[in-house]
């Protein structure tokens, strides 16, 4: 089991959370919640070691397109590259819904 | 183009996850989790173990209505280390009995429903994973004098080991043919007992042992459902209509015994187990079991 942190810059406030995912055979739990500070930070915790370098890649790709100030705690078990990146959106997409729903 | 058949048009209630699950089984818009993942109630044990953990500990708990009335659900996540009993999954789902258990003697009336889907104890926690699960039979007993409680086996782990006997002295259990209830579990008793006793991978032959069908037909379940959410929403709300039973299965002891002294172990068979255990079951292809 590892543990890997990477921070990245953000433009904007994130005010609802969201989770979704199981620590399941080739999945990941996602965890996001608004950060206190400007700035985006994700903590993986991974069942498989070795593989920092695949996981900043990805986070690195997301983070081109995602300028939230979000907390992202991630359980991983295995989860292909390609599972990470849907999960991360798919907690985006959680977040951003919950947000319009506490809105309207 | 014809219609399509209508298994294929309705919801899985077996592909959802557990707070799906749970959502599923109150009322509509009723669902409201409690100690959820944002409180990260992990387990203490399986870091030290080299082992992920997950942030609800595999036990989802909710409260909402059930045909209106106040209920609480406890959801077990079998994805995570396969629905496996820990210290905190446990005591989350014994906390949430007691506390039904606290409403109902003081006279407020909480339907409890656990959604099993678990292989027993977390082997990784052992005496502790053990500890609980005697703690949810305990307030499960408790509880149906009450009120019945109501469980749920929809597959496709099944539920053994410990949580079996939990589920035993369920008011009423709830199975879908994909479901499985059995102490041991087909793999340990081929590796404990040999392939000549069972052999594991003949799936035919696991679910005509200990099957929902098998299950239901022999009285050890109540109802057999489709894997549907409907049929599931729909079979929880008839069980608790039927109210508490007058003698629940655990407190026949003379009637089981006398059941259990017709069967030979060296010769017993599904179908003898039927006809000594149970009503015959029409099943689905129209042949009398």
């Amino acid at each position: 089991m590892e543990q890997l942190t990477f921070d990245y810059p953000a433009q904007r406030a994130v005010t609802a959370r969201a989770h979704v995912g199981v620590v399941g055979s080739g999945d990941l739990e996602v965890l996001l919640q608004p950060a206190d500070a400007m700035r985006a930070r994700v903590v993986v915790h991974t069942s498989v070691d070795g593989y920092g370098h695949i996981w900043k890649s990805v986070l690195d790709r997301f983070f081109t397109r995602y300028d939230g100030a979000a907390d992202i705690e991630i359980n991983d078990f295995g989860a292909t590259p390609g599972v990470v990146a849907l999960r991360l959106a798919e907690a985006v997409e959680a977040a951003q819904d919950a947000a319009q729903g506490a809105r309207s | 183009m014809s219609a399509a058949p209508r298994d294929l048009l309705r919801e899985s209630f077996i592909e959802l996850t557990a707070r799906e699950r749970a959502r599923a089984v109150l009322d509509a818009g009723s669902f409201r989790e409690l100690l959820g993942p944002f409180d990260r109630l992990e387990s203490p044990w399986l870091p030290l173990q080299g082992i992920v953990c997950q942030a609800d500990d595999g036990a989802v708990i909710a409260r909402g209505t059930i045909g209106g009335e106040p209920a609480v659900v406890t959801a077990i996540e079998s994805a995570f280390q396969g629905g496996s009993i820990g210290e905190v999954s446990g005591s989350k789902i014994a906390a949430a009995l007691e506390l039904a258990l606290a409403d109902c003697e003081r006279g407020k009336i909480v339907r409890p429903v656990v959604l099993f889907e678990t292989g027993g104890v977390r082997l990784q926690e052992a005496n502790l994973g053990l500890a609980v699960i005697s703690e949810i039979q305990a307030a499960i007993v408790a509880l149906r004098a009450h009120v019945p409680v109501v469980g749920v086996i929809a597959g496709m782990v099944g539920c053994f080991g410990g949580m079996s006997l939990a589920a035993g002295l369920c008011s009423y259990l709830v199975m879908t043919k994909q479901g499985r209830l059995g102490m041991n579990g087909p793999e340990v008793i081929e590796q404990e007992a040999g392939i000549e006793e069972l052999d594991a991978s003949d799936r035919r032959h696991v679910w005509q042992l200990i099957g929902g069908e098998q299950r239901t037909a022999t009285g050890f379940a109540d109802a057999l459902v489709e894997d549907a959410v409907d049929d599931v929403h729909a079979a929880v709300r008839a069980a608790f209509a039927c109210g508490v039973p007058e003698a629940h299965r655990t407190e026949q002891v003379e009637a089981y015994l006398a059941k259990l002294a017709q069967i030979d172990p060296a010769s017993v068979a599904p179908g003898t187990m039927r006809a000594a255990f149970g009503s015959t079951l029409l099943t689905s292809r129209g042949e009398t079991a």
